[in-house]
């Protein structure tokens, strides 16, 4: 369970460039939920994912994992507790690493890393295993650098890192943006196998309100640093991309000027 | 070039191969530019020297030389994560302060070791006047040694976080790795094997001068750059051996340089074969891409 209460958090404050991003934000994700987060840029979604994992510390507002209040926590000190994958395919790995070792750091995500081997035999046999699931043919390559694979495959890779250990909240930050609509594609049913296989609780961030309906149980979509529609269940179900824009201007009263959400 | 003035070559070859690793983890896998070491060599012979003067072991005090080089290295690091202060300027800091500091130490602008207990003392026979032949083979042991543990290291649990943390930190921190506590560690590694290399050339040198350090980080990186060029970095014991042999290499290439009558170099000319070399070095890997089809190495 995530809960995130009253967040705000202002870029360059008493400053020409001051940029309020999240005005109150609040959410509470229940445990084994697939939440998708929709916005049009500047609404809030990447600062609202990066307070949740620590790389942004809000200025007011609380957020609880589990009970457990992170507000103040570093990023490395909440990773055991949520798992991530960046939109940036070159940002979620190693580039100069092997596969072996950044599916070994991954393995040991928010634990004690002492003098024992990094990567043991043992654990190259359960690397291989679940690289084969990929069906990408990356089981052979266990050795190669990670800077000599796709972006698509070092996604599924980070998705796969993701979900080594367990973790309570699984954060996509818009990871298919970057790839061509094929590979798009194939990453988003990985995520959704991934996801229900582990029975994981997460948050995505999607710049398509398409794919916000096509996947998860529930969808928010985030306007001026707040939550302005939260629609899940059979609502949501018998939801279409007009029906959602539809929604927003009547609770808005103004009309949704951001193509890339439209067209996605 | 004689057989000993190869040899000569060969054991300050060795010494900077120490100071070649601690530059490999500092520069290449933790990202760090670092000058520390310009501090942190002479930082380890200033501590070494004055305890064999004060009649302390020698081993025991190469021990305490890497320490105190270590907690350099820790302060630069620190001065850096902590105080947000920039890399390269956190070290210049570190550097000039140590100056000083190892004025103190000393207590004179240089200390003689002339006679004094050494670490190749009870192995070098007087009678036989073959110190030529057993310092560089101490040495030799202690380098291996030295990248054996290293490679080790690198390879744990802790050594992989050092490298993602060098790597990637946004990535590393997203797992759970403090990058801060790495770098803070890796900079401390670093620099006790520069102090540790400081503390074993005064005792081959017959002591500790204030000036000793100057040019150890352009050394380091000399022999660093000069590896990469000579092994492709495929796995880590490679890039470790490939430093290792930089090093060696640079030595042996100083020696044949200032040896060679017909080209008519002398001791002076020193930095300027330095900067030749690493120039070369440094272009290498383009000429040979340029007039070679393809011989090896990996793409970039």
């Amino acid at each position: 369970m995530m809960r995130a209460d009253n967040l705000f958090k202002t870029f360059n404050p008493g400053t020409p460039l001051e940029n309020p991003v999240l005005r109150g934000l609040s959410l509470t994700i229940e445990s084994g939920q697939f939440l998708t987060v929709i916005g049009s840029n500047g609404a809030g979604k990447s600062t609202f994912l990066n307070a949740i994992s620590g790389d942004v510390t809000p200025d007011s507002g609380s957020l609880f994992i589990d009970q457990q209040d992170v507000t103040r926590l570093a990023s490395w000190q909440r990773a055991g507790l949520v798992a991530r994958v960046f939109q940036d395919p070159l940002a979620g790995t190693c580039e100069g690493l092997t596969i072996e070792e950044n599916l070994a750091l991954a393995m040991q995500r928010g634990q004690r890393r002492g003098l024992s081997r990094a990567v043991k035999a043992a654990q190259r046999e359960a690397f291989r295993d679940k690289l084969a699931t990929l069906k990408l043919g990356l089981e052979n390559r266990l050795g190669d650098r990670m800077g000599l694979l796709s972006g698509g495959q070092r996604q599924a890779v980070s998705l796969l890192m993701a979900s080594l250990q367990p973790s309570r909240l699984l954060l996509l930050d818009e990871h298919t943006a970057a790839l061509d609509p094929k590979t798009a594609a194939f990453v988003l049913e990985l995520t959704d196998r991934i996801i229900s296989e582990n029975k994981l609780t997460a948050l995505m961030v999607t710049h398509s309100m398409r794919q916000a309906l096509d996947h998860g149980q529930r969808t928010v979509m985030l306007h001026q640093g707040r939550v302005v529609l939260d629609v899940s269940g059979e609502q949501r179900a018998r939801m279409d991309v007009p029906d959602l824009l539809a929604m927003f201007e009547k609770t808005r009263g103004e009309q949704l000027d951001d193509d890339a959400l439209l067209l996605g | 070039m004689s057989l000993i003035s190869m040899m000569g070559a060969l054991e300050i070859g060795l010494i900077f191969a120490l100071v070649a690793l601690g530059v490999l983890i500092s520069f290449r896998l933790l990202n760090f530019p670092d000058l520390t070491a310009d501090g942190s060599f002479p930082l380890g012979g200033a501590v070494a020297a004055t305890l064999i003067v004060s009649g302390h072991n020698p081993w025991l005090a190469c021990l305490i030389a890497s320490g105190a080089g270590a907690g350099a290295g820790w302060v630069t690091a620190w001065l850096n994560v902590r105080l947000g202060i920039l890399q390269l300027l956190a070290s210049i800091l570190v550097m000039i302060a140590l100056y000083s500091i190892n004025l103190r130490i000393m207590g004179a602008p240089n200390v003689a070791l002339i006679g004094m207990p050494t670490v190749f003392a009870p192995f070098v026979d007087a009678a036989a006047d073959n110190g030529w032949l057993i310092q560089p083979l101490l040495l030799a042991v202690i380098v291996v040694a030295a990248k054996l543990l290293l490679d080790a290291f690198l390879s744990s649990e802790a050594g992989l976080a050092l490298r993602a943390t060098g790597a990637n930190p946004r990535m590393a921190r997203a797992q759970g790795i403090s990058t801060d506590r790495m770098t803070l560690a890796g900079m401390a590694l670093s620099n006790g094997l520069i102090a540790l290399a400081g503390a074993l050339y005064v005792q081959t040198q017959g002591g500790a001068d204030i000036s000793m350090g100057i040019g150890t980080i352009v050394v380091g990186l000399a022999a660093v750059i000069i590896g990469e060029t000579l092994l492709p970095p495929r796995s880590l014991w490679l890039i470790t051996l490939a430093t290792v042999l930089g090093a060696l290499l640079y030595r042996l290439l100083i020696a044949l340089a200032l040896n060679a009558d017909f080209i008519g170099l002398q001791a002076q000319d020193l930095n300027l074969i330095t900067a030749v070399l690493v120039g070369l070095a440094l272009i290498l890997p383009r000429l040979k891409s340029r007039f070679g089809k393809r011989t090896g190495g990996t793409p970039r």
